[in-house]
């Protein structure tokens, strides 16, 4: 990392971020920057609350307390509806499923944010379409409806779209879950090149650790609430702290038990039926 | 303690009924003043075509039956009285005043109102409605009030279709079959059907039924748990509880409007 990079401030800045979910902690006080230009990784367990850290960074939920600062723009968690709506707009986010609307073709699918965000001619917005698609390998696919592509298909496309506007920031949650190696190969080298290609800046929520690690910058690894390391992936490669151990090496119980919190199992068999 | 138990029960159902009618009522407010800038038109027509035209079939065919059955029943109960002259007038307003915005609303919540539900929810099962807020656009204004606002125009044109092919139901059963005079049927509805107490006041009742089975429609969409089991539950519930209200508004409008005879 250069010492320009360092300095700089972060694109998004998040502060004692705390967050629940009825009495469930999800979030309890975390601390985290995202750096332009870089490759954020975010990871942890399932069940950590990663993607409910992007809904928080996009302003579709609230913290119960803390700062996210967007360089320039404030504090998201206080943003007024209006004001949130603009600043999504510099926000790409690829979600799980891909969420592409099903009525509507590939083509229409990127063209979307265009059309309700730019008044572009129909014949430039058709050329920045297939740019788009092209990006992503897809523009012979531009006819075809969502129903009709395969999972890998189907996150391209979503992430064409997502890139459509060309925003500053691109949040990816759990971009390479249920891939195949070939469509996870092409997702993991579409992230890193478009993330160094259009200047932007990506945080990446997965637990598909190799190929998280193998794109980028700076990883975080949260779990129970709290940021448990945090560093280059070289650097988290080498952490001795146990519970990072564990998840790195993928070892099936330690830290984080194996087991759901139960009664003593003696007691659950040759106690009394409930 | 059970009867503590039972009272914390009533209560969590009493709080959370109340939340929901306050998620609702923001939502109403959101959309009624979230029409969409720019394709607003487009949208709305889209929806109109969705809930409104392909919803005609049933209208028509269940507006002919109910005229149909309005007509023999009706004239065999005025036969008895040496009446069967006045079978337009009887037709007219049963379907004007009552039936015509009733029944095409009930058919309405079930046709229209659960596509509504169910192509909401399915939306937001599928994250569909989280990626256009992430996109930057309102799915309040996209997705919600052009579907508000068709249902508030569709509903009142639905009844009156539903009335007019009932009315030339009963003409058909009455007329034609049974017989009673053809000059009768029309000059009785023609002076006894008021425009303003009957035709208006029906479709002062059309206009809200829609107005209530579309909110009732896009709300149990937009607040639904996002699971197969949500949806299902959140399209029963639409129907039945658009129909409850459809009920129990009609009382009152017409004790409201007619109250007073």
């Amino acid at each position: 990392m250069s010492q320009s990079a360092v300095s700089e401030e972060p694109l998004i800045k998040i502060r004692n971020l705390h967050f629940s979910r009825g009495s469930r902690k999800i979030f309890n006080g975390i601390n985290l920057d995202v750096r332009r230009g870089q490759v954020t990784a975010v990871m942890g367990p399932s069940g950590t609350g990663k993607t409910t850290l992007l809904r928080l960074l996009g302003g579709q939920l609230k913290p119960d307390q803390g700062e996210i600062i967007l360089a320039g723009e404030g504090d998201i968690g206080r943003m007024r509806r209006k004001a949130l709506f603009r600043i999504r707009r510099q926000i790409g986010m690829l979600f799980q499923s891909g969420a592409l609307f099903t009525d509507m073709t590939v083509f229409e699918n990127v063209a979307f944010p265009l059309r309700v965000h730019t008044t572009l001619h129909e014949r430039l917005l058709h050329d920045v379409v297939m740019m788009k698609l092209e990006a992503v390998g897809l523009r012979g696919a531009a006819a075809l409806r969502p129903a009709e592509l395969s999972g890998g298909m189907t996150r391209r496309v979503a992430l064409a779209r997502a890139i459509a506007t060309d925003p500053q920031l691109m949040m990816y949650d759990e971009p390479f879950v249920g891939q195949d190696p070939i469509s996870m190969g092409v997702l993991v080298q579409l992230v890193r090149r478009l993330n160094d290609a259009l200047g932007l800046t990506s945080i990446v929520v997965s637990h598909d650790l190799a190929e998280t690690m193998s794109i980028a910058d700076y990883a975080y690894v949260i779990a129970d609430g709290e940021v448990l390391a945090e560093g280059t992936p070289q650097a988290l490669q080498q952490d001795p702290a146990p519970e990072v151990r564990q998840f790195i090496e993928g070892l099936p119980d330690g830290p984080v038990p194996f087991h759901y919190p139960a009664p003593p199992y003696r007691d659950e068999l040759l106690g009394e039926v409930l | 303690m059970i009867g503590l138990d039972s009272l914390a029960r009533l209560g969590r159902a009493g709080l959370a009924l109340m939340a929901a009618l306050g998620r609702s009522g923001v939502l109403f407010f959101q959309a009624v003043w979230g029409w969409p800038s720019g394709q607003g038109v487009k949208l709305w027509m889209r929806q109109v075509h969705f809930i409104g035209v392909l919803s005609l079939i049933i209208i028509v065919v269940s507006g002919l039956f109910i005229g149909m059955v309005l007509g023999l029943q009706g004239y065999s109960i005025l036969v008895g009285f040496g009446a069967e002259q006045a079978l337009g007038q009887m037709v007219a307003l049963s379907l004007v005043r009552e039936l015509a915005p009733v029944v095409a609303a009930l058919l309405f919540a079930g046709r229209a109102g659960s596509a509504v539900t169910a192509e909401i929810g399915l939306m937001k099962a599928t994250e569909q409605l989280s990626s256009m807020e992430m996109i930057g656009v309102d799915p309040m204004r996209r997705i919600i009030a052009p579907r508000l606002y068709a249902g508030f125009v569709a509903m009142p044109l639905l009844t009156a279709i539903f009335a007019a092919v009932g009315i030339l139901g009963g003409m058909l059963v009455g007329v034609d079959w049974l017989g009673v005079d053809e000059g009768s049927y029309w000059g009785t509805m023609q002076a006894t059907v008021d425009f303003r107490a009957d035709v208006i006041n029906g479709m002062i009742k059309s206009v809200i039924f829609g107005l209530v089975v579309t909110w009732i429609a896009v709300f149990q969409g937009y607040d639904l748990v996002p699971t197969s089991e949500g949806i299902s539950r959140a399209t029963t519930k639409t129907v039945v509880y658009s129909s409850l209200a459809v009920l129990g508004l009609d009382f009152i409008l017409t004790a409201l409007m007619f109250g007073r005879i």
